[in-house]
């Protein structure tokens, strides 16, 4: 467990490389919800080449990385409830504010932009505001 | 070759999603509980990825994208209402399930059900999204 950090380090430099490889070499903003969303409504319908194969990466490597682990347990929850009300609530958000944590805050914050500031202390207070109150007050999470 | 380095991209993000631990709903949730058991992973893997950005963006004035065309304009300086309801409702959605949509999308091969549930849900959102901007806008036009 101590060693978590580090291991948070190297995936965190990792992310940020790969959204560096996205800006120099393409000349686009790394951000998973643009890039998803983007092919999910149709408004990114002109790269959809580029953005599958960044989606095709991103579920690729786990799956390459997974027998060096072994086991992972996301410790994901098992009430549907939540999942789909959570997923909702990431969906549209994200669409909504324009990005999320890879648009707004990795690549948003290396730039200084206020936006992307300004959304990732949103985004944390409101996640932080939602665990104190469904995990602590209401024991849901 | 955009392809390529979308995938190499893409490839690199998925790599750090996994290893940081980002993909467990717990690591993330944790960082938010600071009335619980509180974990700071988070804010190395933010820490960690902002550096390479930082530079890549320090490198963007004198050049060009290496496949033509141009770089991103300058970050626009307008604080919006939709960006603070947007980032908030995401806020409230990963705080309830752990998850944005990278990790989602990177955990769907070993996460189990759970994982394929919320990216349905988020893909839903997503999906709805550009109806739901045009009733605000409506409702917000007509006061």
């Amino acid at each position: 467990m101590e060693q978590d950090w580090i291991w948070g380090l190297i995936g965190g430099l990792l992310i940020g490389t790969g959204g560096a490889v996205y800006l120099l070499a393409n000349g686009r903003i790394m951000g998973a919800s643009g890039i998803i969303g983007g092919l999910v409504d149709g408004s990114g319908r002109h790269h959809w080449r580029e953005r599958g194969a960044f989606l095709v990466g991103v579920l690729l490597l786990p799956i390459l990385l997974y027998p060096l682990y072994g086991e992972v347990d996301t410790h994901i929850t098992q009430n549907w409830g939540v999942l789909i009300s959570a997923g909702i609530l990431v969906g549209v958000g994200t669409r909504v504010a324009n990005g999320c944590t890879s648009g707004h805050g990795v690549c948003g914050i290396s730039r200084f932009s206020l936006r992307g500031i300004v959304s990732t202390v949103f985004y944390i207070l409101a996640g932080g505001l939602t665990v104190a109150v469904f995990r602590h007050l209401m024991g849901w999470i | 070759m955009r392809v390529i380095y979308a995938f190499i991209a893409g490839g690199l993000f998925g790599a750090g999603l996994f290893v940081s631990g980002m993909t467990d709903t717990v690591k993330v949730q944790g960082w938010l509980d600071v009335f619980g058991d509180w974990d700071p992973t988070l804010a190395f893997v933010m820490g960690g990825a902002i550096i390479p950005m930082a530079i890549a963006w320090a490198l963007v004035p004198r050049r060009k994208p290496l496949v033509g065309g141009a770089f991103p304009t300058p970050p626009d300086p307008q604080v919006g209402r939709e960006l603070i309801i947007g980032s908030t409702l995401f806020g409230a959605g990963w705080g309830l399930a752990g998850l944005c949509p990278g990790p989602a999308i990177a955990s769907l091969s070993y996460g189990g059900a759970g994982h394929w549930i919320f990216a349905a849900a988020m893909l839903v959102g997503m999906a709805i999204t550009p109806g739901l901007r045009g009733e605000l806008d409506r409702r917000l036009a007509r006061g």
